[in-house]
């Protein structure tokens, strides 16, 4: 047998890995069903009822199949497609998500320049910083009126902060070299911000940025399930109001997958900044 | 006397010492340097040299001074003076082409895109990169190749004056004589105005047609300015041969081993604050009694 490569060998432990949990997974379910059964809960709930059990892999994959090959047919407001409801959560997250860039990229700049502005603003990012997220959530409902907006806000508030420190800590650490270099050339401030601060200061912020994506997709999840109506978030707990667990363990692995991928895209884009010294 | 091109007039820096008084590191240090001339300031460790430097680069503030060119005073960086910094200073995201046409895209806004490139190449061929290399980002690079990108890029923009911070420094012995001889044939081939730091008494006499010698800090002065007088073109195997050549290490190996120390230290209170010039030549009619020293041959003063 030829050598496998490191790649290979790997590849091939995360497929023995995942049949052998599957495998555990499907045996292990109807044991638990038939203990289910018997219980005084699924009695009184009546046999019509559906039958809230942890489902088979098996099962999953069925709705998986079921729910991907149609993901985006809308049957009124309780019944759309996954396609849809992961729509609205990305939509809402990277409306914040944007909107927090736009504030924290700029402002990261700003007190990564000037040391009085960072000893300015300190305080008050290391008392917002901590706070949870959906902490906000009341607050922002009760002046913004509007769940969509609120929702929003929160993934705003919260992707802010490692954006924010991360760009002024990337601005702040530019090498005093690069900066002579382009002293020394006459470059204005904003030729020298764009030309070399900015490349210099990139894989720090985009870092500072891929942590905010993805915090800002654990976040939604949360935010949907507090607001409803609309999103992933909200898909996975109306699935658990139906008792419908297969859904809720599709919906939990489309978010891992989601956020992955958003992950993944940002690792791109910070392999295209790096660079070595 | 007219004043020569570059003029540094009774420049003083003092910082604070850490301790809550201050550090006087050089003190009322004048000298001129003409167009076209190469001076190469030599000196111990510390003694203030980069200081000096960054100065003339108007990268820093002298406590008390100034320095004037072509009668204007220096106040800030400009395009006229380039600066080959020791640790060569190449923006590590783009490649060697780009940090050159990176620094003449900024002296002339006004060229194409392919004008840019071009000078560019003609200026890395100068220093020998030519080819794949150039598309090479610096950390692809050995220590020798980004020096030489540095150079290229500060002589691509024929600054009025150059400004090298002991830009061989970080070299092993081998690259730094080649790279030494690329600079003496670009510069031979310019009248470019170089102002360099070394503290590389053979590479100082090799390149330099005068040498200023700093004495040590704290208070260190500009003591001595030692002409070489070894016609150009030089050559690193010829100009061991040349009369004068022992003669004139002799001297400045002397002046950094012992006059250096036994000078510093001292509060003002010299007649003058101008370097002594020194002529050593052994060459002219007026050849040495057999009685002189080996050490200060001739020693003008003016
Ligand atoms: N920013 C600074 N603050 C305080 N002291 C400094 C600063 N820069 C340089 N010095 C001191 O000034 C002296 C001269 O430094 P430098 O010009 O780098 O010397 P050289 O280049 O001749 O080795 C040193 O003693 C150094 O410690
Ligand atoms: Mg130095």
């Amino acid at each position: 047998m030829a050598k496998l490569s490191l790649n290979q060998r790997a590849a091939l432990l995360s497929v023995i890995l995942l049949v052998v949990t599957i495998l555990i997974w499907e045996a292990a379910i109807p044991a638990q069903q038939a203990v289910g059964e018997l219980t005084e809960y699924e009695r009184l709930t009546g046999g019509g009822a559906p039958r809230a059990g942890v489902p088979a892999p098996s099962q999953v994959i069925v709705k998986a199949w079921e729910e991907l090959s149609n993901p985006f047919y809308d049957a009124g407001p309780n019944d759309k497609g996954i396609g849809i409801q992961i729509g609205y959560s990305l939509y809402r997250v990277l409306t914040g998500y944007l909107l927090a860039a736009l504030v924290a990229i700029p402002l990261g700049f700003l007190i990564g320049m000037s040391q009085v502005a960072f000893k300015a603003l300190n305080p008050f990012i290391q008392v917002l910083r901590p706070i949870s997220p959906l902490a906000w959530m009341p607050l922002a409902l009760f002046i913004i009126q509007d769940s969509e907006a609120s929702a929003i806000f929160v993934i705003f508030i919260c992707s802010i902060w490692p954006m924010l420190i991360n760009t002024a800590f990337g601005v702040a650490g530019v090498r005093q070299d690069w900066v002579n270099v382009a002293r020394t050339h006459e470059l204005g401030h904003l030729r020298t911000a764009f030309t070399v601060i900015l490349p210099a200061a990139a894989p720090t912020i985009v870092t500072g940025m891929r942590i905010s994506i993805g915090i800002a997709w654990l976040v939604i999840v949360a935010a949907e399930m507090l607001v409803g109506g609309t999103g992933i978030g909200y898909y996975v707990w109306n699935e658990w109001n139906n008792l419908d667990l297969t859904s809720v363990v599709f919906s939990i692995l489309m978010i891992g997958i989601v956020g992955m991928l958003l992950d993944c895209a940002f690792g791109v884009v910070q392999r295209a900044v790096a660079y070595v010294e | 006397m007219s004043k020569p091109f570059l003029s540094v007039e009774n420049l003083t820096q003092i910082y604070p010492d850490g301790q809550g008084g201050d550090l006087t590191v050089f003190e009322d240090a004048t000298f001129g340097v003409e167009k076209g001339e190469f001076v190469v300031i030599l000196g111990h460790s510390g003694c203030g040299k980069s200081t000096i430097m960054n100065i003339l680069a108007g990268l820093a503030e002298p406590s008390s001074g100034v320095v004037k060119m072509d009668g204007f005073e220096v106040s800030g960086p400009s395009l006229d003076r380039g600066v080959v910094f020791q640790n060569y200073s190449l923006l590590p995201w783009l490649s060697t082409l780009k940090n050159v046409t990176f620094g003449v895209a900024a002296r002339h806004p006004e060229w194409s895109r392919q004008q840019v490139i071009d000078h560019s190449k003609n200026y890395l061929a100068m220093v020998g990169l030519e080819g794949d290399v150039i598309h090479r980002k610096p950390s692809q690079l050995s220590g020798g190749m980004r020096q030489r990108v540095s150079i290229a890029r500060a002589f691509a923009n024929h600054p009025k004056l150059l400004l090298l911070d002991e830009p061989f420094g970080a070299l092993d012995a081998l690259t730094r004589g080649t790279i030494q001889d690329e600079l003496l044939k670009i510069w031979g081939g310019t009248e470019q105005t170089v102002f360099m730091i070394t503290h590389d008494i053979d590479e100082a006499i090799l390149l330099a047609d005068r040498i200023l010698l700093m004495s040590n800090g704290p208070f260190a002065r500009v003591a001595e300015s030692v002409e070489i007088t070894i016609p150009r073109p030089r050559n690193r195997t010829d100009i061991v041969e040349h009369a004068n050549y022992y003669a004139i290490r002799n001297h400045l190996v002397h002046f950094l081993g012992q006059r250096s120390k036994e000078i510093s230290g001292k509060a003002k209170g010299s007649a003058t604050n101008r370097p002594e010039t020194v002529r050593i030549d052994r060459t002219g009619p007026a050849a040495d009694g057999p009685g002189d020293a080996p050490r200060r041959l001739r020693a003008v003063i003016t």
